[in-house]
Order: structure tokens, then sequence, then C-alpha cells
């Protein structure tokens, strides 16, 4: 066992876990934040990603010790801090998935948002390239990811005042997984 | 007959001809609607299996056998026992009845009795305090086996009866033989002008749903057993429980919580649901058994892998004759519904093109690899890969455009196939026109170069048959509506939401009906203890049949609601109309009243307010052995046309563009139409393309991980337009 000191979507908490545990596991099992879901426990589905210090990670892949002290962002962090930044009801990019029909079964969905959200913020206005790109390690089974790309493409509109483009821009082509991310 | 031909004071947006004024547009239906539990997903609420946390609850894993085929000599769970922590230990003779979700072929165990049949099949089950515990108990656990000769290729399990994989089977390692001929297939052959050949493989495939299998369970002191599980069908989960464990099946609850995909991966009973039961009762504790992604490769249920034959025969001008299929079926080591699949690998083709003579021989054999199942689109998909690439051997033989063949053939609506299915309005040729329009088919296909072309399919589907998996006469669909005085209504549905939106779905017709908004409508779905019976998410059946029951119960109730109105007003029922969340008396519009009003005014005069409502099918189907299975109330239609590359040094094919036309009669929320639309291309593509669900050279699983099974990801699909 091992006290831990994490910041969890802006709450300083205290738990007790096994050393060997990871975020994932402490978040869901420790702390009942249970958004953040596990498709495959290895890092190869992406269902797990929270963000910590604003970058996506694989939570199943992370050491909760190593954690300690870092910025933890989970799917229920969302909305919370939205609000508190003087938004109403749920984050633009929660919004623009329910909006766009994005959301099948949903299970593929938190890790899917936290991904749009950490891309977002480091780039408000995305080409459809680069959101294909910046969800390609969240696997979607049930979306054929168009209405997850259009839901983006949404939430961008609507943050820079613009209309959501149309498909039919070209992109890449091949199968271009990214390294497992670690924190 | 579907509910609103039966009900009620007629529809709510008028029951005039098609195109008359009188008829109100829909306000509901037809909209791109959100999903009523869209949030609760988006921001994390939405409670899935695995998410639920019970006091004091125990943790489950499962042994699985290193052997392909091996008789079980002894099993030693002493030492496992004995490992603090641990609570209890199962093997098979803790749980030796039968079970299998289609009566007549029920052959499994929730953990082997005496016999492993393939790489991963369950054999023991622990409980203890937590999941490394039960790992470490596992690992203590002694089994002797006596390996047997294992059968990988299904063509040697048709040639060698012995050893047999299932003793009780009657003819050697044969699970099931359908042969049906209709008309003069032979005569046809003979006489045909033109005649095409050729043999396909179609590999197996997997659902790879993004969530793994996951089952809790809770014995009550009372002796009542509730089992939350992440299952497509609740109802079957729940005779097999009472069957296995042998509770009388009152005493049972399952509930399906929310759930993270299936796509027919999660109907049949699975060995977790019964362990994890099992265990329940044996410690009194809670327990919960979370599948690895690697067992869920080992579950499988997927798409059976087939070698198929045809033969087409056909005139000069393209008009099909004869259609002759021999299809050879791997169904790996249990029934589950493979005596279905090997119908639908023959019934199901006979739309959207017109057969004048038919017949197939399929035969699906036993190896000891992970057992096949329904995956969308179950059982067809194999055969028509086979039959729409023959077309176009076909078309090319006889230097027709390939599209053009598949008008030309074009079996027509409210008709009859040659196997005996009713077909009713049927929009195949404006899928066709639609494909062939958006994709510019006919002025670019000559003009993309070597290695770059446009291709072409057509398909038909069922929705639900008529025939549920065990016969019995009651409704396949039932509905509750329970009415509230402030204006809310609640929905009881036994549906099975599986991500596919029929929670929403039925949210929206009743709103429809009752000229309500969408919010003020809830749903409680899929708990045996609070909702009627639905036979569950498969077989494409859920918005057919539980919206015809929903639209069943939602007319008796605003009869019930309109009649109460109209006495309170003195006017005729037929004049009081239920939009907008207002009732109405459509001779003087200004006599107006709130939704609540009028549920008011229907609580007062009749009594507490509330409806059933139910969906059964008509009698279908040929009048032959089988003939019911793949009959179906309704049919949907699609063509798609894509466009792919290949690059002629490596081989390697890349799809670039797909275009979608589907006809599956009104779509109640396009949104949602377009989301299984485009889902169901996408995986279409990636089984054509990149996944392969196979088993090396000693049956163990080649790569039971989502980074080895190649699922596409956003920047692996091609651009999907509908
Ligand atoms: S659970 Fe699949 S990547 Fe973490
Ligand atoms: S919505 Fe089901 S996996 Fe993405």
């Amino acid at each position: 066992m091992r006290v831990l000191h994490l910041l969890i979507n802006g709450d300083r908490v205290t738990v007790a876990a096994p050393e060997h545990w990871t975020l994932l596991e402490v978040l869901r099992y420790e702390l009942g934040l249970t958004g953040s879901k596990q498709g495959c426990d290895k890092g190869d589905c992406g269902a797990c990603t929270v963000l910590v210090d604003g970058k996506p990670v694989l939570a199943c892949l992370t050491l909760a010790a190593l954690c300690e002290e870092r910025a933890v962002t989970t799917i229920e962090g969302l909305l919370p801090a939205h609000v508190k930044s003087g938004g109403s009801g749920p984050d633009p990019v929660q919004a623009a998935f329910d909006e766009c029909g994005a959301l099948q079964c949903g299970f593929c969905q938190p890790g899917m948002m936290l991904s749009a959200r950490a891309l977002l913020d480091r780039n408000a206005c995305p080409t459809r390239t680069e959101i294909q790109d910046a969800l390609a390690g969240n696997l979607c089974r049930c979306t054929g990811y168009t209405q997850i790309v259009e839901a983006v493409e949404l939430a961008v509109a609507k943050h820079c005042g613009v209309a959501p483009r149309r498909p039919g821009s070209a992109r890449p082509r091949g199968r271009s997984r990214p390294p497992p991310r670690r924190a | 007959m579907a509910a609103r031909d039966q009900h009620g004071i007629g529809a709510p947006w008028g029951d005039a001809a098609a195109g008359d004024p009188a008829n109100r547009a829909f306000q509901v239906v037809g909209k791109p609607h959100r999903k009523i539990d869209g949030l609760a997903k988006a921001t994390g609420r939405a409670q899935y299996a695995d998410d639920l946390v019970l006091p004091g609850m125990l943790h489950a894993k499962t042994l699985r056998s290193p052997h392909a085929h091996a008789m079980i000599v002894a099993i030693d769970a002493s030492k496992a026992k004995a490992l603090p922590g641990v609570h209890a230990v199962i093997t098979g003779a803790d749980l030796p009845i039968k079970y299998g979700v289609i009566p007549w072929t029920q052959d499994e165990h929730a953990l082997a009795l005496d016999k492993v049949r393939f790489i991963g099949d369950e054999v023991a089950a622990v409980a203890a305090i937590d999941e490394d515990t039960a790992n470490a108990a596992l690992k203590l656990i002694r089994v002797e086996y006596e390996p047997l000769h294992a059968f990988l290729d299904p063509r040697e399990s048709l040639a060698r009866p012995e050893p047999k994989i299932h003793e009780e089977s009657k003819t050697g390692n044969v699970s099931k033989h359908v042969d049906l001929a209709f008309g003069d297939v032979d005569a046809a052959l003979a006489s045909a002008e033109v005649v095409v050949e050729g043999d396909y493989v179609f590999h197996g495939t997997t659902h790879a749903a993004i969530e793994p299998h996951c089952a809790v369970a809770q014995f009550s002191a009372e002796g009542r057993l509730t089992v939350w599980s992440s299952t497509q069908i609740t109802h079957y989960v729940h005779r097999a429980l009472a069957k296995v464990l042998e509770l009388p099946i009152q005493k049972i609850r399952v509930v399906q919580p929310a759930l993270g995909g299936a796509f027919g991966g999660k109907s049949d009973p699975f060995s977790l649901e019964f362990c994890v039961a099992k265990l329940a009762m044996f410690t009194g504790r809670p327990v919960k058994m979370l599948y690895t992604r690697e067992e869920v490769f080992y579950c499988h249920r997927g798409r059976h892998p087939m070698k198929l034959r045809y033969r087409t025969a056909a005139s000069k001008d393209g008009k099909i004759d004869a259609v002759d299929a021999k299809i050879l079926i791997d169904g790996g080591s249990y029934s589950s519904f493979g005596l279905v699949t090997t119908y639908y690998s023959g019934q199901l083709l006979t739309g959207p093109y017109h057969f004048p003579t038919y017949r197939f021989d399929s035969t699906r054999v036993f190896t000891n690899k992970p057992p096949c199942g329904p995956k969308r689109g179950h059982g067809s998909v194999q055969p028509r890969f086979a039959f729409e690439v023959q077309l176009d051997e076909l078309a090319e033989k006889l230097a027709l455009d390939p599209i053009e063949l598949r008008r030309r053939n074009f079996q027509g609506d409210f008709t009859r196939t040659v196997n005996g299915q009713r077909i009713t309005s049927n929009g195949f040729l404006a899928c066709l026109d639609e494909v062939e329009r958006a994709s510019g088919w006919r002025a670019r296909r000559a003009k993309l170069g070597r290695g770059r072309g446009l291709g072409v399919a057509g398909s038909m589907y069922i929705s639900g048959t008529n025939y549920p998996v065990y016969p019995n006469k009651m409704p396949q669909a039932g509905i509750q509506l329970a009415v509230e005085r402030s204006g809310r209504v609640t929905v009881f549905t036994g549906s099975n939401d599986i991500g596919q939106g029929s929670n929403s779905m039925v949210a929206y017709v009743v709103a429809e009906e009752l000229g309500m908004d969408v919010a003020d409508i809830r749903v409680v779905a899929a708990d045996t203890d609070l909702v009627p019976v639905d036979l569950g998410a498969y077989s494409s059946r859920v918005t057919f049949m539980v919206g015809n029951a929903t639209i069943d119960a939602a007319r008796k109730l605003r009869t019930q609601i309109a009649g109460a109105v109209a006495k309170e007003w003195q006017i005729d029922a037929a004049r009081v109309r239920m939009g907008n969340g207002k009732v109405f008396d459509l001779d003087s519009t200004e006599r107006c009243i709130t939704t609540a009003e009028a549920f008011q005014i229907a609580e007062a005069r009749c009594d507490t307010l509330g409806a059933t409502g139910s969906y059964n099918t008509p009698t279908l189907g040929g009048d032959y052995r089988g003939g019911t299975i793949g009959a179906s109330p309704a049919y949907s239609f699609t063509a798609h046309v894509v466009e792919a590359s290949v690059d002629v040094e490596t081989g390697r094919i890349t799809c670039h563009k797909v275009w979608i036309a589907h006809d599956c009669g009104r779509a109640l929320n396009p949104m949602l139409v377009a989301g299984q639309m485009e889902g169901s291309a996408y995986m279409g593509i990636a089984e054509a393309l990149l996944e392969d669900h196979g088993v090396n050279r000693f049956g163990l699983h080649a790569g039971p991980s989502l980074l080895d099974y190649r699922i596409p990801t956003s920047v692996d699909t091609p651009e999907l337009r509908r």
C-alpha cells in the first residue's frame, strides 16, 4: 500500500492504494470515478484516456504513483470546469458529441472527448486531418468515426464562430496509431 | 399486423392518403433528436456493468483450457481454496446442467464438465477478495488433461467423424446441415445461356465491442438472485440462469446496465453469468467478473468462416435463371446460434434480386476453435460477399455495367421470394440510383486509371423474424406505460439498448403519439423485475417490433385520454388532438389545455392511468421445414458503392470512399440511422481489409488483443457518405 496525494479534477485527494495500481484503477476503484473506461487494460483502445497536466494519457498504462502533484482531468471534471469558468451545462465538446449523435454505446467516448478537449486546448481551430490524427489513439467500434469528427468540428465551429465544414476534405491514408502515451 | 392498423383514434399526424394536406407533419419522428441518454454518456455518468460496486463484493476469475481438445482427467483445487483471500472455487461439477441459446442444440456448460473444446474453454472459476488474489488462485489449480486430436480445418471435421467434439452429435462433427431447393435448378443450369461459377472464402471476424463482458451477481437472504450483465438479450439470460441454477425463474432478476457495444457478441448466455451467480450463492457475497480483453477474444461468437461455392445461370441479357450454392461453415466449438446461421446462410440471399430457381446446401461443422455465433448481419454477410462478387463476374462475362445487371434482376416490391418470404415495400432501385449518382459512377468509373476503381454491392436484411428462439405464442415485444399527473410518462420496455438508441426510440414514439415533449418521457429498460418481456436486441428487430408495441400502448392510452377530455368538453372524441404538449379541440383550437391537465382530467374520470401494448408477427414464411427462419415482417434494402485502389506492387488495398444508400422504411431519427449506416459500413470495410479472427496451428488465437486484431482507427476509416 502506498499513500498517494493526487490532484483530481481540481481537488486535492489522498488515497491509499497498492503500489502497482494504475491511475485507472485508482480512479475507478478507489475514487469511484468510473467515467474513465477500461476496454483493454494494455494501452490498445484509448477508452481510459484522461488528461494529465492537460495532455492525454492512457490511464491503464500510467502508474498512479507517477501522477502525484500533477493535474488529472477525467470526464467527470469537464462539466464542473466549464461551469466554474463561467459556462453553463456541459463542456462544448460534450454538448457537440450529444448534438451530433456521436454517442452510440458511449463506451469509447469519455476517452474520445478528452482527446478532443486536449486538442482544442492546444489548437482551437484544427483541420479535419488534425482532428482525425488527435483521435487516432481512441478506438470506436460503433460509429465509424464520422459523427465523432463532425462533433469536434461543430465544437470548433461554435468556438470560432464559423459554420462547420461538410464532409469531403481529403485526408492522409494508412494506419498510423501513435505510440502508447505515458505520463 | 402492425399496431397502427389495429388501434385507436387514428395516427396523430392524420390518416389521410399520403400527400393529402389533411395530414399533419410529424412532430418528433423524422427529426434529428438527441438521445435521451446522450448527456449521461457524455459526462461519464452512465453506469456500465463494470462500474457497479456492491458492498463486500468479491472478484472472480476464470481458469481456461490450454488445450484445443482434451479430456479432463482430474481437477485439484485444494491449494487454490486454501489461499488466504479465496472464498470459493467452482468447477464443472458445480454447474452440470447444459444450456445454449437455441433450445434444440444446448451443448454448453458454464465450466467444462469432462472435456475442453478450444484453447480458452472455461474450466474453473475463483472468487476472492480482489483480482490479484483470484489470479494467484487460478495458478494453484491443478488440471490433468488427456489431449485429443484437434480439428482446426472445417474440411477435416467434415471428412473425419472421430473423435467427436460433441459426443451427442448424430453425424460425426457436423453441427447442422440444411439442404433446400426451390424450383428445378438443374434444368435451369443445363439450359442457361451463361453460367458463372466460383469458390469464395470468407475468413472469421469478431465483434470487438470496446466494453469487455462483465457480470455482477448478488444472492439475497430471501433466496433471490440478481445478475447485472453486459448482455444484449436479458430475457434469454434470465431463462438460462433459471435452468442451469435450478432456481424458480421468478426469483431471478436480470438487469442490463448501460452497454458498451455488442454487435451480436453479447447475445448468448456466457459462462461468467452462471459463474458469478453460483459464486454469489456459495459465498453469500456479491461477486463480479470482468473478462480481460484476451478472454473476450476467446468468447468470440463472431462471424463464421465460410467456404462458399456458387453457380449462377443467366440469360444473355443478364437475367438470373438459377443460383446454386454449396457452403461449408466453420462453427468453432459450440452450437451457439449455429442452427440459425446455417439457415440464414441460404435463406437470406433471395433478395433484392429475383431468383426463379434456387438451391443451397449448407453444412456447419464443429472445430476446436473459439465458438462462432451471430455478428451484425448474422449469417448473411458471407454469402452476400460471395454472391455479389459472382454477380460482378457475370457482368464482366456479359459486358454489362454491374449496376445495370443488378437493376435488371430487381425482384420488385410487394412480392414473394422464391423461398416464400413476403417482401413489402422495396426501395432497392432508389438505393442503386442514389449511389450511382452520388459516386459519379457513369462519368468516373472508366477514368480512374489502373489500380483504382468503383465497386457496387446490394443487399437486404430482416427486421427480426417471426420465429422466436423458443417456440411460444406470446408477444415478441411488450410495453407498459405509466402516466403521472405531472405530465410525465414512463415507458417500461424489455428491449436492450446496446448503443443503437432503442431507449430513445421508444421515447420518440411515445412523444409523437401523445404529442409530448421527449424530455417529459422516462424510459425504464431491460430489468426483468420491472419490465414486460422483450426478446432482446438481435436480428435487427428492436425498432420494428418494440416500436410497434410502443405505438400499440400509446394509442390505447391516447384513446383513453382523448375520450375523457371529450366527455369533459362534451364533444366527439375524434375532435380531440394531442400535440406540442397540448390537448386541443380540432374544431375550435382556442379550447386548449396542457397535456398534464388532460392527464388529470383522464385520471379523475377513469382511474390511475396506464396502458400496455405488444407486438407479435403475423404468420409468415414458406410452408416447409425451416421456412419461417429468415421470414421477417419487413426487410430493409441497401446499396453501396466503394472507391478503392490497389498498390500493384505490394497488393495493399486502400478504400478511399464509400457511398451508402439504405431503405430502412421511415427513419424515426435520421441522425441515429446515419450512425448505424456509417458504423456498419466501417465494420464491413474492416472485415474485408483488416480484420482476421484466426488461430495458429495449435489452435491458439493468433492475436487476442486490440492491437493485433486490427480494427480501424479514425485515420484508417475511409470517408463514409450517406
Ligand atoms: S483501457 Fe484500453 S488503452 Fe487503456
Ligand atoms: S460509441 Fe461505442 S465504441 Fe464508440
